[in-house]
């Protein structure tokens, strides 16, 4: 039958039902598990053969030797696309996507993230330091 | 009364992206129509000759926001013939996946924005409402919602496991619900049938004459599927309807997409009980040996064409890209004809237009004399150093900068 309004019931419906947006800031979505955000680097697990340098489309990623088998990594927030090609490239796993997506910043030094290299890498396994630089040049830059 | 030329864009509140159309009407009825490129031209394939394949690929999956897995693989497979890769099938079946679930978003989405063009945002709300489902597989199954990355030379990244597999048909049963919804408003909702026939008339003989490609093509009653006529990664198992229309019109074309979609659920479903086990990828060679490729994909907006020269080395030395839009522009033209003004939104957003896939050269139009001039790429080179320099730029610093940069 070719009447107009043939939205019309469904559009009716869809004022009892609740809404499909959500409130973005004060609820949180939760990222699939294959999701690509932010990178993290795990210093002691480097071995410095910079392939992940080689294969960033952005050259977002410089990695240095700061000392014997030492390794920091400084990553440019604003330049990377998030695809995650250093993690597949990685030979050993020192790099990994997490799910954190919130990542705009009003000041752009910040964008800057650097992963300093362990003081004892062989002790301590765990997350390394990571902080953006005050002021002092990049190392490796 | 005397023609009055009116300039569309290339900055309008009714386009999306900038591109430049003058429409010269006579009162309300448009008598001609010239398109003017090159206001999104990003130097794209430039870029990709000074990137390893690896980083080009993931340059050229941002050519297009919406159909990014098309550019992706188009250009993947040009790359695999050149080395001789032999992808496994289970990485073939997964881009397939990846590739209908695309299309999918893409006809929902221009469902939503043709609804927009035509006053009817009841359907562009509810049309991206249903786009959802799609959009959430998608980052489920690859990682991102809109630039998936799930190719890479010699297979896909990332593998489907059964649990997302099941998953995935469930989406399609909801989705396959909601559009034989959508083709029931279309066939039968007065307004939109009115409003949208007769609309942007493109003869059957025009769409072969000015090479109209995609579901522009097929609403012109021209049979015409990359995916039926040469398959590529998975279609030659597929069994499925190229869908073409008679109508000639927006109308028909809104009806191809439509059928379209429940062609892609069928698709999927088959796909994802013939889905073989084994590895989704195989190991590629960092330098791809000397060769040409040409590689045709039938993007959701029609024949998505590379070529891609290898040189031997790890980074190719050419890659031309034709987007789909670019072959559809020139029908445009002719669809607009003895048209009306206010005709004009949903005549561009008919074809799915994309124009920052499209602009692909830089051509010096000289408006006072109506001259035209195509640079070379040395004269080009030279122009822009030249320019740089006037403006005060020390390219010095600028190539030690990069030169440590590009150094590993």
């Amino acid at each position: 039958m070719i009447h107009p309004g043939k939205m019309a019931r469904e559009v009716l419906t869809s004022l009892f039902r609740k809404p499909a947006t959500v409130l973005y800031p004060y609820v949180k979505v939760q990222m699939p598990d294959r999701f690509r955000g932010k990178i993290k680097f795990t210093s002691p697990l480097c071995i410095g053969c910079k392939l992940c340098m080689r294969d960033c489309p952005t050259n977002c990623i410089t990695i240095t030797k700061v000392g014997d088998k030492q390794f920091q990594a400084e990553f440019d927030l604003d330049r990377c696309i998030y695809c995650a090609q250093c993690v597949d490239t990685c030979p050993k796993k020192a790099l990994e996507a997490t799910a954190e997506y919130e990542l705009a910043q009003l000041q752009h030094d910040k964008l800057k993230v650097i992963f300093h290299a362990e003081p004892t890498p062989a002790s301590s396994p765990a997350a390394p330091a990571e902080h953006a630089p005050q002021s002092q040049p990049a190392i490796g830059a | 009364m005397a023609n009055v030329k009116i300039p569309i864009g290339p900055q309008h509140p009714a386009l999306k992206e900038p591109e430049s159309f003058t429409i010269t009407l006579n009162g309300e009825t448009i008598i001609s129509m010239d398109v003017r490129l090159g206001y999104n031209h990003r130097g794209i394939e430039k870029a990709c000759e000074e990137r390893n394949y690896i980083q080009a690929m993931y340059l050229v999956e941002r050519v297009c926001g919406i159909c990014s897995h098309s550019h992706s693989t188009c250009f993947i497979q040009a790359v695999e013939e050149i080395a001789g890769l032999a992808v496994p099938p289970r990485a073939q079946y997964i881009r397939t996946i990846i590739a209908e679930l695309e299309r999918i978003h893409s006809h929902l989405l221009w469902l939503g924005v043709a609804g927009h063009e035509i006053g009817f945002d009841t359907l562009l709300m509810y049309a991206w409402r249903d786009r959802e489902a799609v959009m959430d597989t998608l980052a489920a199954l690859t990682g991102n919602r809109v630039n998936y990355g799930i190719n890479t030379i010699g297979g896909v990244r990332r593998d489907i496991s059964p649990e997302q597999l099941a998953g995935l048909l469930k989406t399609m049963d909801v989705l396959e619900e909601r559009t034989k919804y959508y083709i029931e408003v279309a066939s039968q909702e007065i307004t939109l049938i009115k409003r949208l026939s007769g609309v942007g008339y493109l003869a059957h003989e025009d769409a072969v004459k000015l090479g109209a490609v995609g579901p522009t093509a097929r609403a012109s009653a021209v049979d015409r599927d990359i995916r039926r006529d040469d398959p590529y990664i998975a279609y030659k198992d597929l069994d499925f309807k190229v869908i073409t229309d008679t109508h000639n019109d927006v109308y028909g074309r809104t009806l191809v997409r439509v059928g379209e979609l429940m062609q892609c659920y069928n698709m999927i479903r088959q796909l994802v009980a013939k889905i073989p086990d084994g590895p989704v990828t195989v190991k590629a060679p960092r330098k791809i040996p000397a060769g040409e490729a040409f590689s045709r994909y039938e993007a959701p907006r029609g024949e998505d064409v590379h070529y891609v020269k290898a040189n031997g080395t790890d980074k190719a030395e050419r890659v031309k890209i034709r987007a789909p839009t670019l072959a559809n522009l020139q029908s445009v033209a002719k669809m607009m004809e003895n048209n009306r003004l206010a005709d004009v939104p949903i005549i561009i957003a008919a074809i799915d237009p994309c124009f920052s896939c499209t602009d692909r050269m830089v051509r010096i139009h000289d408006a006072g004399h109506g001259r035209q001039e195509t640079l070379s790429w040395q004269a080009l080179h030279t122009y822009s150093l030249d320019w740089h320099r006037k403006q005060g730029i020390d390219f010095k610093a600028l190539n030690a900068k990069l030169s440590r940069r590009m150094k590993l």
